[in-house]
């Protein structure tokens, strides 16, 4: 099996590299780059562990092909982090409100939360459940991770009012 | 978990796409937001030796009207659906049915031909076009067709859609002003495939109905277009003996398999109170 | 120290950050920037994949397997089958329970997706299609999946390997397909109960098999040094020391060339306690090759093939008096095992600790026999926050009472509270041979009841039904019992179910604290900081917390059934006090005064009468490498072996309100209200995510979580496609509370949590269901409570017209 070439950024960092037609994303972002942030979880594309950010929309990347995203922009959680380099109001989210547990699916939950926030920067309760209702956690029953996406998305309208 | 090899393919027009198309036959797949391909494909179910990825295809996308038509390209995503003003509009069952697909992350790649094409009976946009009197624009190495989606789907994966054709547009006969229309889906969870679900759009004169069209999704082995149900709404007040006509006739042409969402009987049941529920939805939301 | 000594003692008291504080959790700070270090994650030089070939037959003969297709993918370096592992005695394994099972299918198949070949290659991409290149022939054999066919004279004979043993480890069995039949109690005196008794209630009850899938799949990555003839194995072990000492037992390696490391696990919930096949296979691939072999399951097969939980086949009676006034208990449950024995359980306890079915009643007789059987399925039982077969028994109990207020027609509060233990009968010796620790079931119910607004909730009810319409009120008062356990009763393949703590206090008053047990998620990097920080004064923050590496954690029997609060934490405590002990002496030296003259305050001791005369834990941790009294050790440090005197009992009492749609059958939750009282508090904010997660778990349990096997034993819905797990949409928003009823035994009296939200959760969501149907005569529906389900008992009463 011939391997091509692609190129893509990823987390702000350009990445050519050759690859199998058929290898998942996933992969190539844990295998290949070493960027092990996101996870595995199942084979069906349910669980959203591996959920990254990819030209500006969440895709479960075990559900793509690493040569589909060619010439993309890929952010993962390790590319996620505040303005200043620090945590990102998310990440201190869900530490504020304990919204992990085992933290296997908290990856693709805070770069999920990522676009969320910016689909929709003030979300209610119900629109968050629903924004993350494409990642399956086990251990938090959720509610503590709605408290998080909120407790971000105060921080960050509260950072954009006082920059205006 | 890991797919079969493949070549992959990334061409630049349609008629490349049917070029190749033809040369690799059953051996090629095209693939569009890959969301229903790719878990196929990782499960080994599906096996093409050639992908050929459609996302550089040009005339594929957007949403339009054309006259009295809504034309919407065939990559159009289910994200794409939501955003729209045109379909919030002047068609608003589309993305109501969008939202009620899969799940967001899903909905950013999977795309409306994607969903309409593969004859999956589980799929939720093939039964809102075959209420809405869509069709479908084919295109082949012979030129362009249009088949509409009362006859597209002739069983479960198997549609009118030729090998070597490619679907490149779904074309809605823009629904009337003042009409109303709901999508009516009880499912086990959030992104859930439907234990029942109905499509209803109908309009309304005076509080008489005027015109309606009902159609169900899985419970089937294709999506259902309920005519008999349909026609027993128009003329009357919407009351219950309209009513309960049009469910019966509804539930009257299921054919559900008894799987995990329930026993056949039980999906035919709840197929006609969503029947029931989407027709009162709608109503509401005619105006006239 | 000038600083310290101008705060507060409650200001002293917030910096340690330790018993009861609600502080963030330490370990988030690696998991929020994606730097956990899951077994996936880890990642050695040379290192190669396995995955298996599984049988699509739930019951075959394996006829032959050519591998020689599979040899020649690129990529594939190998094809392990039981014939290459025979010679290393490894293709069959003992289990924890005392049966064998396979570790590669050894000339034939017992459940579908059983492993019968291992493939070795360069990645997981060349494995995967090796795997598909393997030719196995089976010779398909009849098929038993129905547990109450197992026993019948012609049932098909599943394990042809122990067809001619009289016991498999767990007493005499009767039949080749009998695993073992379990009694306590006394039988003769229930039966007179039941014969004499003025209401009896019988309830067929099934506590149907489901599955604890945890986000992160089983795995291993095993690395044989072949130059200095060390085995490590990274993997998702809630166990580890249990996994050296079984790996050693099975292999001949010796326990000291051996190293088990659990790095950071995703998820337990008990589907990680026992040895699966793919750990062994790892090991024997990587001690052939020489070269490091990974292994990490997909999800169809860790539903399919790993623990499963509960399928326990119940029928349960209560006898009472005309008041309800409960005189006995009886139960007899069919367990289906699966295909192997492999329930992870104390050994002497084959159905577990069923015979809580007491519950929180004081019941004066029962009676419970368990018969385990073997079926073409997958092997497990013990798994899912059960506590060791403690769901079941809560369920069943907590079932009976609400069947028995409505034949008695005596309200579900009031007949809980006629019934419960009281507050001064502990501790409580139950009629099925446990003894209560502490509680108070009046005052937790009492305060759930008031929350709710439980008289409001039934007018509603009421209201409601005259129209019609659905609702319904489920309360659970459970208690459960944890803390495995006393080594007296407790063991898992001889190994005492003791715990432990290492304590290490630096120099500069900083420590290392390292335990048998092993956090997966539930936040002991935090919480045993926090019960350390309390006891020697030193702030949480500076205490470092390590589980998992054998080469460094005491010995411990790992995390699982709460028993890391009761056992280990306990341990900490005692260890704790051992350094504030040896502290105490050296701080008399410091100060130049008796020990006795001494008392402790937060972080110091200070000289009784003159305050100002003190020495901080701070300074002693400096003083014990620097200045020691005469005749003492330099360091300060400890290490404590704790063998608890008694399980723990955690209780609570929740309540749970449904609405139901009567024409499709759709439940709504409108409320749920959890009261948990787990002694003292360690963390409150854990506690709650705890009690949520485990609230979360019951709720996919109750409403939608079955693994179903058709009559040729293929198993169904075993993906996430089918298989229930709710998102953020469906779940519920719980409401927690609490009290405190510290363990008297338990040195910081604290009792663990984990599971009670489970157990209590499952009955509380089905009571509730149930009751909504009450007043039509319903007694009982089984779960899961699927809209069809619920529709059928709708539809029976015609209450959809």
């Amino acid at each position: 099996m011939d391997k091509i070439a692609v190129k893509m950024t990823v987390n702000g960092n350009t990445v050519e590299e050759l690859v199998e037609p058929r290898m998942l994303l996933i992969h190539f972002l844990r295998e290949q780059l070493n960027l092990t942030g996101p996870h595995i979880g199942c084979e069906t594309s349910h669980c959203g562990a591996c959920t990254v950010d990819l030209d500006g929309r969440s895709v479960k990347s075990c559900t793509i092909f690493a040569c589909q995203a060619d010439g993309g922009d890929v952010l993962t959680i390790e590319g996620v982090k505040g303005a200043d380099g620090g945590l990102h109001p998310l990440q201190e989210g869900f530490m504020m409100e304990h919204g992990l547990q085992c933290g296997f699916c908290t990856p693709g939950m805070i770069t999920r939360a990522h676009r969320l926030l910016q689909e929709n920067p003030n979300p209610s309760e119900a629109e968050i459940r629903a924004g993350i209702s494409g990642n399956l956690c086990r251990c938090t029953g959720y509610q503590n991770i709605v408290k998080a996406v909120r407790y971000a998305a105060e921080r960050m309208n509260a950072q954009q009012e006082a920059a205006e | 978990m890991i797919p079969g090899p493949f070549e992959y393919y990334r061409p630049g027009s349609v008629d490349e796409v049917i070029a190749l198309l033809g040369k690799f036959g059953d051996d090629g797949r095209v693939i569009a937001g890959g969301h229903s391909l790719i878990p196929m494909m990782k499960l080994r179910l599906a096996v093409p030796e050639h992908l050929i990825d459609l996302r550089d295809v040009g005339g594929l996308n957007g949403i339009s009207e054309d006259g009295d038509t809504i034309v919407i390209g065939a990559m159009t995503t289910q994200a794409e659906v939501l955003a729209s003003d045109l379909l919030a509009a002047k068609c608003p069952i589309i993305p109501e049915a969008a939202t009620l697909i899969a799940d967001p992350q899903v909905r950013y790649f999977g795309t409306m031909g994607g969903n309409v094409a593969n004859g999956d009976p589980g799929n939720d946009m093939p039964a809102l076009m075959q209420c809405l009197d869509a069709s479908y624009v084919l295109q082949g190495p012979n030129g362009e067709r249009t088949v509409s989606a009362r006859d597209f789907y002739e069983a479960a994966y198997f549609t009118r859609r030729g090998d070597d054709e490619l679907l490149t547009a779904i074309r809605v006969p823009t629904p009337a002003d003042g009409h109303g229309s709901a999508y009516e889906k009880l499912k086990r969870k959030t992104g859930d495939y439907a234990t029942a679900a109905a499509a209803v759009v109908l309009g309304m004169a005076g509080g008489t109905c005027t015109a309606a069209s009902i159609a169900l999704t899985n419970v089937g082995d294709t999506p259902l277009y309920a005519e008999a149900a349909g026609a027993a709404l128009v003329g009357s007040t919407l009351d219950e003996a309209a009513v309960g006509a049009a469910v019966a006739a509804a539930k009257a042409i299921t054919a559900p398999a008894s799987d995990l969402h329930g026993p056949a009987e039980y999906r035919t049941y709840v197929a006609g109170v969503m029947v029931r529920r989407a027709i009162e939805r709608a109503h509401a939301r005619a105006t006239g | 120290m000038n600083d310290a000594a101008e705060l507060t003692v409650e200001e002293r008291e917030a910096t340690l950050g330790g018993i009861g504080s609600a502080r963030k959790r330490k370990e988030d700070a690696r998991f929020i920037r994606g730097q956990g270090n899951f077994v996936d994650d880890v990642k050695l030089p040379g290192m190669v994949f396995g995955d298996f070939v599984r049988s699509p037959y739930a019951h075959a003969k394996i006829k032959s397997i050519d591998t020689s297709a599979a040899l020649a993918v690129p990529g594939v370096a190998a094809v392990v089958t039981a014939k290459d592992l025979e010679p290393l005695g490894l293709h069959w394994m003992p289990t924890l329970a005392g049966d064998v099972a396979a570790v590669l299918a050894d000339k034939k198949v017992h459940f579908q997706n059983q492993e019968v070949a291992f493939v070795v290659g360069v990645d997981r991409y060349a494995v995967a299609d090796g795997i598909l290149a393997v030719e196995v022939e089976y010779e398909d054999l009849p098929v038993l999946v129905d547990p109450k066919k197992a026993l019948d004279k012609d049932a098909p004979i599943l394990r042809e390997d122990v067809v001619d043993k009289d016991t498999v480890g767990q007493g005499p069995r009767r039949h080749p397909n009998h695993i073992f039949t379990w009694e306590v109690g006394d039988a003769d005196a229930t039966e007179a109960a039941f014969a004499g008794a003025a209401v009896t209630v019988k309830e067929d009850i099934l506590y149907p098999r489901s599955h604890p899938s945890p986000m992160e799949t089983c795995g291993c990555v095993a690395s044989m040094d072949a130059t200095n003839g060390v085995l490590t194995v990274y993997g998702t072990f809630q166990a580890p020391h249990v996994i050296r000492t079984v790996v050693s037992l099975i292999t001949g390696l010796a326990e000291s060339k051996i190293r088990i490391i659990s790095p950071d696990v995703g998820g337990g919930f008990g589907n990680k306690v026992g040895a699966y096949p793919g750990y062994i296979c790892a090991a024997a691939a990587s001690i052939v090759t020489g070269l490091p072999v990974k292994w990490i399951e997909s999800r169809m097969d860790n539903l399919s093939a790993t623990a499963f939980a509960r399928d326990y086949h119940m029928t349960g009676e209560l006898a009472a008096d005309a008041d309800g006034k409960i005189t006995a208990v009886r139960a007899t449950v069919l367990a289906d095992h699966g295909a192997f024995n492999t329930h992870a359980q104390p050994m002497k306890w084959p159905a577990g600790f069923f015979n809580i079915v007491t519950g929180s009643y004081d019941i004066p007789v029962g009676h419970v026999k368990v018969d385990g059987v073997y079926t073409n399925k997958a092997p497990g039982g013990v798994a899912y926050r059960c506590s060791f077969r403690v769901t079941e028994a809560a369920y069943l109990i907590e079932r009976l009472i609400d069947a028995l207020a409505q034949k008695t027609g005596i309200d579900k509060a009031e007949i809980r509270f006629k019934n419960f233990v009281q507050p001064e009968q502990f501790p409580y010796d139950s009629s099925l041979g446990w003894e209560y620790d502490s509680g108070d079931y009046p005052a937790a119910l009492k305060k759930a009841l008031a929350a709710v607004d439980y008289d409001g909730l039934r007018k509603e009810q009421a209201e409601k039904a005259a129209k019609g319409e659905l609702m319904g009120i489920g309360i659970a008062t459970f208690t459960e019992i944890v803390g495995a356990g006393p080594t007296r009763n407790c063991d898992i393949v001889g190994l005492g179910m003791f715990d432990s703590c290492e304590i290490r206090v630096h120099p500069t008053g900083s420590a290392i604290v390292r335990l048998g047990t092993k956090s997966q998620g539930q936040g002991h990097e935090t919480t045993f900081a926090q019960i350390v920080a309390t006891e020697i004064g030193l702030p949480s923050e500076d205490i470092v917390v390590e589980e998992g590496d054998t080469d460094t954690a005491p010995y411990g029997l790992g995390t699982y059934g709460s028993r890391s609060t009761p056992v280990a934490g306990a341990a900490a405590a005692v260890a704790a006090r051992k350094i504030k002990a040896k502290a105490q002496k050296i701080a008399a030296h410091l100060l130049e005064v008796g020990e006795d003259d001494l008392e402790w305050e937060v972080d110091r001791f200070k000289v009784k009468g003159l305050p100002e005369k003190a020495a901080t834990m701070k300074e002693i941790a400096m003083a014990a490498y620097s200045n020691i009294p005469e005749g003492m050790e330099h360091g300060l440090e400890t290490t404590s072996y704790y063998d608890p005197p008694n399980f723990t009992y955690p209780f609570g009492a929740y309540i749970c309100v449904v609405d139901i749609d009567r024409f499709t059958g759709e439940i709504k939750v409108r409320s749920f209200y959890a009261l948990d009282d787990c002694g003292t508090r360690i963390n409150p904010m854990v506690i709650e995510g705890q009690v949520h997660g485990g609230l979360t778990e019951a709720f996919a349990i109750s409403m939608g979580q079955e693994l179903v096997f058709d009559e040729m034993g293929n198993i169904l819905g075993a993906s996430l496609q089918d298989y229930f797990i709710p998102t953020a949409v469906e779940t519920p928003e719980w409401e927690t509370d609490f009290t405190v009823t510290p363990s008297p035994h338990h040195p910081i009296g604290a009792k663990g949590v984990g599971e009670s939200p489970n157990v209590g959760g499952v009955p509380a969501f089905t009571n509730a269901v149930v009751d909504a149907f009450a007043q039509h005569g319903v007694t009982h529906m089984p779960m899961p409570h699927t809209t069809w389900r619920v529709w059928q008992t709708i539809d029976e009463l015609g209450l959809n017209k």
